[in-house]
């Protein structure tokens, strides 16, 4: 039912989403803890500009992504001169857009899932002489996993579901940026509405089983707590 | 499975699909990236097989809007042929010397046609406009797209324009345009010809194709851009637009071949 195109970009979406939230995972840990512990005045405009991506259509957001990392841009000279080259266009490109498009998407769960670990426990855990990272690694985590579970999934989908940013700033090419909502976008755009659909039935199957495995786990963790 | 087994299975998935090869790309020397839009897709389609077969020179396709198109070409996208949905796009890039000089020319010229998704709904002279039996009027925004303002423009040369813009519904696209038409939500719409005519008649419902004098032409131009200023593929390319073999293609999809309109492409 899927051709050869179909599956390359069925593929690419997958790790695209993948790549996206592992990285999110990671710089959204460190920044979550911040904004849910500190009480800097700069607290509240650094929560603004986690939630900026929110605001602007997603196309919007792709055009400013792409004159930001192009040639003429702020961020293109910077990996320019970093001898990177250009990121627009290029598989590099669409992670690092789509890093910012689901930002919001990972830091507000993981934000939310730190706020809740009671200050108690923090206390109990220095008393014992636990060291910042093992108190980290050995209270805040496991109480933080459900808040985990929430962003990873979140980050996952929404980058799976990303249209008008990747669009922008990939350029459509096949193999190398043609993920699967743009491929679906290219069947009905030439009117190959069958195989619009297959790719998006696909699509659809799949991105519901990851969610049913990962919320199962949820559910599971509800009745046995 | 107990919870942390199915979150570490889930993420070691993840994990997997993160690293796991894509396939195989093919890459070639001369593959030529193409920009091309969105209304020209399926067409060029074709037209690339034809043109693998006879030359053995691979076009790698990217369609999108030809705004949208333009403006990864001014931020380094590595499109080295552009086929635009108008003229001046490509005259702009150029301008902008971000094409190279001579190497403009129209490739293909679009029709308008007045469609509905219902078998005889439309009359073969557009009589429908004016007997108003309708509720929507779907067409493409005029200020975004060619094909919108030459709806705009047939229907002010028909003195229909002040009457029936209460019923506009605007697509952002042809694409979008079609899509209202074809789902039945209007009853009406001004397509491209290319969206619902193969092989010498329409594919479905019923259509007036509007003649050319009532707008101006809709001219698609190509250009080389100067990403593939010394590619002999790239070049080979736009010239086998114009071949025998791409303009039946073109024709059996509503285009007219823009043959008269065509200087030599400049070696």
């Amino acid at each position: 039912m899927l051709s050869h195109a179909d599956t390359q970009a069925l593929l690419l979406t997958l790790r695209l989403a993948a790549v996206t939230t592992a990285i999110l995972l990671v710089l959204a840990t460190p920044a979550a803890w911040w904004l849910a512990r500190t009480r800097s005045r700069w607290q509240a405009p650094v929560s603004a500009l986690v939630a900026l991506p929110l605001v602007l259509p997603p196309t919007v957001l792709g055009f400013y992504l792409l004159v930001a990392m192009g040639p003429h841009g702020p961020v293109g000279a910077l990996t320019t001169r970093l001898g990177l080259g250009l990121l627009p266009f290029t598989f590099g490109g669409l992670v690092v857009a789509s890093v910012v498009y689901s930002l919001p998407f990972v830091v507000q769960p993981l934000q939310n899932a730190f706020a809740a670990v009671g200050q108690g426990q923090l206390d109990a855990a220095a008393t014992l002489r636990a060291a910042p990272l093992d108190t980290f690694l050995n209270v805040v985590l496991p109480l933080a996993r459900p808040g985990y579970l929430t962003a990873g999934v979140l980050g996952f989908a929404h980058t799976v579901g990303e249209f008008g940013v990747v669009l922008m700033i990939g350029g459509n090419i096949p193999g190398a940026t043609r993920v699967a909502s743009v491929q679906i976008y290219d069947h009905v755009e030439a009117l190959e509405y069958a195989q619009a659909h297959g790719l998006a039935a696909c699509l659809v199957v799949f991105s519901f089983v990851i969610l049913l495995l990962l919320y199962g786990s949820r559910h599971v963790r509800a009745v046995r707590p | 499975m107990n919870n942390r087994n199915s979150a570490l299975v889930s993420f070691a998935a993840l994990a997997v699909i993160a690293v796991a090869p894509l396939l195989p790309v093919p890459a070639r020397a001369d593959d030529v990236p193409v920009a091309v839009a969105a209304n020209f897709a399926g067409p060029m389609k074709e037209i690339a097989a034809t043109f693998a077969g006879a030359t053995g020179h691979h076009a790698v396709v990217s369609t999108g809007a030809t705004g949208a198109l333009a403006a990864q070409v001014a931020n380094g996208a590595p499109f080295e042929v552009f086929l635009a949905a108008d003229a001046t796009t490509p005259a702009r890039l150029e301008k902008d010397g971000l094409a190279v000089p001579g190497t403009r020319h129209a490739y293909a010229l679009g029709r308008l046609v007045l469609w509905s998704a219902q078998e005889g709904a439309v009359d073969t002279a557009g009589a429908v406009l004016k007997s108003g039996d309708f509720a929507h009027l779907a067409l493409a925004n005029p200020k975004l797209a060619p094909y919108g303002a030459a709806a705009v423009e047939t229907l002010e040369k028909l003195g229909l324009r002040t009457a029936l813009e209460p019923r506009f519904v605007l697509g952002e696209n042809i694409g979008q345009a079609f899509q209202f038409v074809g789902s039945g939500n209007a009853e009406l719409g001004f397509v491209a010809l290319s969206q619902v005519w193969r092989d010498g008649r329409f594919t479905s419902g019923s259509g007036w194709i509007v003649p050319a004098a009532l707008h101006a032409p809709l001219q698609q131009d190509a250009v080389l851009l100067a990403r593939g200023a010394d590619h002999a593929a790239a070049r080979a390319l736009l010239e086998f637009l114009h071949g025998e073999k791409a303009q039946a293609i073109m024709r059996s999809y509503g285009y007219e071949p823009a043959v008269e309109a065509v200087g030599a492409v400049a070696r």
